[in-house]
């Protein structure tokens, strides 16, 4: 069996790349993926430790987590279509009517 | 079997015989019975408005006030219950994953009020934007029952799905107005900050879970107890989970969402997202910090001192030179949220700091009817073709409109803190909770930013009485207005001349965490 470690790095790696996709990338797209990866490091914990220790709960956690990451990307993309029918831009630099 | 809260005494005195029953007793859904009639009423509203013509959309607004009044008293049924039997509460619903107690009953009234409260300084304000949906009404009942379960979860899994039921409703309200592009900028911006704070918190959330092998809130702060002190998988969960909640409660360096999204946001909803999500984020900021991180309070008190500080002195220092009124309150806010931050600090002293506690609920409930006032003011001031949400919008409405301007005035003089008026009390129990933990210095700096504080909610004032008016379009009114008006100024008043009875029940709200 893989030890419970190696998930963890794998996680913080997923993380540490969401969180830096976030920063420094512009597309709000990516962004927005950046995110999913975020919540995917997550659920990768959350999903080692039930293994480790031997309880269904973090995997249950995981499909919540899941489902809400659908609704998420929903309610982003949506939003993300209305802002382009008025302003034909998925660039965070040019979103500046309202100052960052 | 009656379905009120006797009948939860009678499911509760049942043993339970085996591990369903433990999760699925009669009793815990009647303790859910407030959220339950919540979302009923926010999916009619989804139906209903179907068959509504653009002349009677405010049949949704009544609706949805219908809910929250059936909701309220039911959560004033359970306090009543746990007057009548003292054993009642706290009740943990679904094998301890959702708390009924006292902290959770006050904060729930006071959530519950706020949201009618922008109810009601809605309606005029989506019929002159051209925007009086019955998705507007209904994302606000799901917000709603989000924030409740927030203040009453004591799971990690319920805290994660309240927390987002909660955000996702907001980003869609921000973003309500689809042809204005600085209603469309907020949302995205506000979505990207929130998702990301979201995808920390969780994280947090996922280590937390990996230290105890359970969600649950107390077994976690057992076995946190239970490990070395500088154990670093505890930092890190420490650390993530901090800085997911100073996103959510908009503490410095996690606030520049804040003025963002409530400039871009439609004023009602900037109303609702100064207030409502502010008092459930705190709730589960106390939650995590007392109920679960609780072995680790001398390493959050350490972080919440500099990020109180730093969050003070932007928040009144950018509050300053602000031109947009919104814009002007999300700084305010910022302000507003140091303070209450301060009264974390006193709570993280330990057992003596348990009037920070009890500080902190006063401050929240006097924050919510002050500054819902103040917006129901910045809400009459958009008039078709006028925006109205620029500071020289105020510029001589006290010749124009003097009741507004006087109203205007009361709730400014409360948002700074100056007796007679409710601020005044919120911001004197934080000091003096500061004192009595022995934060002298941050007590000091409280009551030197309160004066800069003054400055800049006179500038407001100062516009009102001294300049020449701009326009002579009336003021936007009715009766949701007058009636928000009322119960905000009766209260702000109210509590400022006699607060003993709100103290009580601050001091009653605390003791599930201090007994």
């Amino acid at each position: 069996m893989i030890p419970t470690q190696w998930f963890l790095l794998l996680s913080v790696g997923l993380l540490v790349i969401g969180i830096l996709g976030v920063l420094l990338r512009r597309n709000v797209l990516v962004m927005l993926m950046s995110i999913e990866l975020m919540l995917n490091a997550a659920n990768i914990n959350l999903v080692a430790f039930s293994q480790l220790w031997h309880a269904v709960t973090g995997q249950v956690f995981a499909v919540f987590v899941i489902a809400d990451a659908a609704a998420e990307a929903v309610v982003g993309l949506a939003l993300i279509v209305a802002l382009f029918r008025n302003k034909e831009t998925v660039n965070a630099d040019e979103m500046d009517l309202l100052k960052w | 079997m009656p379905l009120g809260p006797a009948g939860c005494l009678a499911f509760k005195a049942v043993p339970a015989r085996n591990m369903l029953s433990n999760f699925f007793q009669l009793g815990d859904y009647i303790i859910l019975k407030p959220e339950i009639l919540l979302s009923i009423f926010g999916l009619a509203i989804l139906l209903l408005d179907l068959f509504l013509d653009d002349a009677h959309k405010y049949w949704n607004a009544i609706l949805a006030l219908a809910g929250l009044a059936f909701a309220i008293i039911q959560v004033g049924l359970f306090w009543e219950a746990a007057m009548a039997h003292p054993g009642f509460l706290p009740y943990a619903a679904f094998d301890g994953r959702f708390t009924l107690d006292f902290f959770a009953i006050y904060l729930q009234l006071v959530i519950l009020a706020a949201t009618a409260i922008v109810i009601l300084i809605s309606v005029r304000y989506l019929e002159i934007e051209k925007a009086h949906h019955g998705e507007y009404y209904a994302l606000l009942l799901l917000a709603a029952v989000g924030m409740m379960a927030l203040a009453a979860g004591t799971d990690l899994i319920v805290l994660f799905i309240a927390l987002e039921l909660m955000a996702l409703s907001e980003y869609v309200l921000t973003g309500f107005l689809r042809r204005s592009r600085r209603s469309n900028e907020a949302a995205v911006k506000f979505l990207l900050l929130g998702a990301f704070s979201s995808g920390l918190l969780l994280y947090g959330m996922s280590l937390l879970y990996g230290i105890a092998g359970s969600t649950k809130l107390s077994v976690i702060s057992a076995r946190l107890a239970e490990r070395p002190a500088d154990d670093p998988l505890s930092w890190i969960a420490m650390i993530t989970l901090l800085a997911g909640l100073y996103f959510k409660i908009a503490a410095v360096p996690f606030h520049q969402w804040t003025p963002d999204a409530y400039e871009g946001a439609p004023t009602s909803i900037t109303a609702f997202l100064s207030v409502g999500p502010k008092v459930a984020s705190f709730a589960l900021f106390l939650r995590l910090m007392i109920g679960c991180l609780w072995p680790l309070r001398q390493e959050w008190q350490a972080l919440t001192i500099g990020v109180a500080i730093a969050t003070l002195t932007l928040g009144n220092l950018a509050a300053i030179t602000q031109t947009n009124v919104k814009r002007f309150f999300g700084y305010s806010t910022i302000s507003h949220v140091g303070y209450l931050l301060l009264g974390v600090v006193a709570v993280g002293s330990g057992p003596s700091g348990r009037q920070g506690l009890t500080a902190i609920l006063i401050y929240l409930l006097v924050y919510a009817f002050m500054n819902l006032g103040a917006f129901a003011v910045v809400v009459m001031l958009r008039r078709k073709n006028i925006i109205g949400d620029e500071m020289n919008d105020f510029a001589g409405l006290m010749s124009r409109a003097p009741l507004p301007a006087v109203l205007m005035v009361i709730f400014l003089l409360s948002l700074a803190g100056i007796p007679p008026t409710a601020g005044f009390i919120g911001k004197y129990y934080i000091f003096l909770s500061l004192i009595e933990t022995r934060h002298y210095a941050l007590a000091v700096l409280g009551v030197a930013y309160a004066v800069v504080a003054l400055y800049y909610y006179f500038r407001i004032v100062a516009l009102m009485f001294m300049k020449e008016a701009q326009d002579t379009v009336p003021l936007a009114s009715g009766p949701g207005l007058r009636l928000a008006l009322a119960v905000t100024l009766g209260l702000t008043l109210f509590i400022g001349i006699y607060p003993e009875p709100f103290i009580a029940l601050a001091q009653q709200a605390m003791r599930p965490f201090f007994s």
